[in-house]
């Protein structure tokens, strides 16, 4: 299972990475392993604000429609269009070409809601 | 090396090749099925130029005889409850009687024109459809332990959308806007889309180790700002919620209200009514429950339940019953939520389940409910040490009319629940529902129904017995699975990533 150093996640799977004020939003490696075959992602606009560990975006698979949530709240500022014609850089590449929107954080201490990843580590080997 | 496929079971080669043809590939420029006569009074005026088509319109020519043989030999190939056991968990595959297809076929019924009984004393000559309704609402209501019932919706995502409309009438007539649905994760699909459609935010509440709902997570998101819970009991993991009355009474303290999903009804009837354990709203899957046919064979029906304090919400038309004990409609209800559908719901369908209730009669459908769940349990007890008794943290030793199976414990040999799915097709039987629910890692959710003998189970788990088998001596074996099909395994990711779909 692939976790890399650097990044915040929380108990839905989902990953943000910080940068200053920004923040850029994905899933984990576990998700997409648990989804399979990513089929389609709805993407949310850009501009709409997040609140976070609410709803954000949507995300299908040949097994199942899950939902993805926020990590941190803010406002999306970028989306990651390639996925509309590549939905499979999410099973390819979850922490890098899979990334799923940028977005301006509106409050930096709220990544003290989420684990680190020795903490998420722990958390997903749990699961098991 | 060209490799030989097996042809389906009873099906001669040359049939499955031409059932695989389309129709448009058989087509011969200027084959027709009929010769039309051509006309032999004058032609006074031609049709206006702007109706006419400025291009040939794409129909297939054959003969009739092509036509004949192209559907004949391509529903060889249909797979139905009628030719095999169809263990299809959650949906209810059940046996569809066939008087109740005769009783449906009355032509009374099927010869009444639905307009009748809204025009003046049209009611008097539809009275036996009348008095049918009524008598269907009040059984459904004697058997659910509700109030009232509507038959409108047309099928049971219809009839969920229609009860948290009337969830949603009850608050605003108290002058209150209520912003939240509770739903378990075990819960169908549908439950938050229904009450998502309705304007409301869903509010998620996992299960806890027993494979029920968490009730410490419930009480810690519950309070004035729920509308409803919408539960469906037995759950989606086969499992009674004995806590029900406890959720019940939680709810009705802050005067949310209880929806019943009832997808499940079928496993307690007779022995518990959702009007007695607390639920507020319910709707009913006809073509579960009471036998009426699924999808293609259908349509749907969803009538909804409620008790008497939704009463006034009721959609219209609603069927009264006179004092002089003729039946007429009723419009005269100012709080009603409206029109959910055309008339009166899917009529012949709701003759088919009135048919079965009558039939069966209160002995009758108490022992569905028992073979049902006995025949659950047969599947369970002798599968769940090839496979693993399934919950999101235990397992079970007993289940409801459904048990939920895992091919987690597979995984290792690379082999997953589609691959299991896929090769019961080989053996003869439909896959069970696969990656649902969706707490369950490569969940196989068994329904057996109460129709199916023991002969037939015994069948269907030496097959999945055998596959536990193969999974651990020859995974591949499962990979090409299935063999006996007009197509090998199908690419669903491709089908779902590049679609190429035509709209009629």
């Amino acid at each position: 299972m692939n976790i890399p150093q650097g990044l915040y996640f929380t108990k839905e799977h989902e990953w943000v990475k910080i940068d200053g004020g920004a923040g850029t939003i994905g899933i984990t490696d576990y998700a997409q392993h648990s989804l399979g075959d990513v089929t389609f992602v709805e993407l949310p606009k850009t501009g709409a604000a997040l609140k976070q560990f609410q709803i954000m975006a949507t995300i299908e698979s040949v097994k199942a429609a899950s939902d993805i949530y926020a990590p941190v709240s803010g406002t999306i500022t970028e989306t990651n269009q390639e996925l509309n014609a590549n939905p499979a850089l999410i099973n390819q590449d979850c922490y890098a070409k899979g990334w799923i929107a940028k977005v301006k954080l509106a409050d930096p201490g709220e990544t003290g809601n989420l684990m680190d990843p020795d903490s998420y580590k722990t958390y997903v080997e749990g699961l098991a | 090396m060209e490799l030989t496929r097996p042809t389906p079971s009873g099906i001669h080669p040359e049939q499955a090749r031409r059932a695989e043809e389309l129709i448009f590939e058989i087509s011969r420029a200027g084959r027709r099925c009929t010769h039309l006569p051509g006309p032999d009074v004058p032609q006074t005026k031609k049709p206006d130029a702007k109706f006419l088509r400025d291009c040939p319109c794409e129909l297939p020519e054959v003969s009739e005889l092509d036509v004949v043989r192209h559907f004949t030999n391509l529903s060889r190939l249909n797979f139905s409850v009628d030719t095999n056991f169809y263990p299809l968990g959650s949906c209810t595959m059940k046996y569809n009687p066939k008087f109740t297809e005769d009783a449906s076929r009355l032509e009374g019924f099927t010869h009444l024109h639905p307009i009748l009984p809204q025009l003046a004393e049209g009611a008097q000559a539809a009275q036996g459809a009348l008095e049918l309704l009524y008598e269907t609402e009040r059984l459904l209501c004697e058997i659910t332990g509700m109030d009232h019932f509507t038959l409108q919706p047309s099928a049971g995502a219809h009839g969920e959308l229609t009860g948290v409309m009337l969830i949603a009438a009850y608050h605003r007539a108290k002058n209150r806007k209520r912003k939240y649905v509770i739903v378990p994760d075990s819960a169908h699909g549908t439950n938050p889309a229904s009450a998502a459609i309705a304007g409301y935010e869903i509010i998620n509440i996992p299960s806890d180790a027993n494979g029920t709902m968490d009730m410490a997570r419930l009480k810690e998101k519950l309070n004035e700002d729920v509308a409803a819970i919408m539960m469906t009991c037995p759950n989606t993991l086969g499992l009674f919620e004995n806590k029900i009355d406890e959720i019940a009474a939680l709810a009705h303290k802050v005067d949310a209200l209880m929806y019943y999903d009832g997808a499940n009804l079928n496993a307690i009837l007779g022995y518990c009514r959702p009007g007695d354990l607390g639920f507020d709203v319910i709707h009913l899957n006809l073509h579960k429950t009471f036998s009426t046919p699924h999808g293609g064979g259908g349509p749907g029906s969803g009538p909804v339940g409620v008790k008497e304090k939704l009463k006034k919400f009721l959609p219209v038309s609603r069927i009264a019953r006179n004092t002089d004990g003729t039946f007429a409609l009723d419009y005269a209800l100012p709080e009603s939520i409206g029109y959910l559908a055309p008339f009166y719901g899917n009529f012949l369908v709701i003759v088919k389940a009135y048919a079965y209730i009558l039939y069966l009669g209160r002995e009758g459908l108490i022992r569905t409910a028992e073979h049902a769940v006995l025949n659950a349990n047969y599947i369970l007890a002798a599968l769940k040490d090839y496979y693993g008794a399934a919950c999101a943290q235990g397992c079970f030793e007993r289940c409801m009319h459904e048990c939920v199976l895992s091919a987690a414990a597979l995984a290792a040999h690379g082999v997953h629940a589609l691959d299991i799915a896929k090769y019961l097709i080989d053996g003869g039987f439909h896959p069970p529902t696969i990656y649902f629910p969706l707490i369950v890692k490569e969940a196989l959710m068994i329904e057996p129904t109460e129709t199916e003998s023991k002969e037939t189970l015994d069948r269907f788990i030496d097959v999945m017995v055998r596959a536990a088998k193969l999974a651990r001596e020859n995974p591949q074996a499962l990979k090409t699975a299935p063999l006996t099909t007009p197509v090998a395994r199908l690419d669903e990711t491709k089908a779902a990533r590049d679609m190429n779909c035509a709209f009629l």
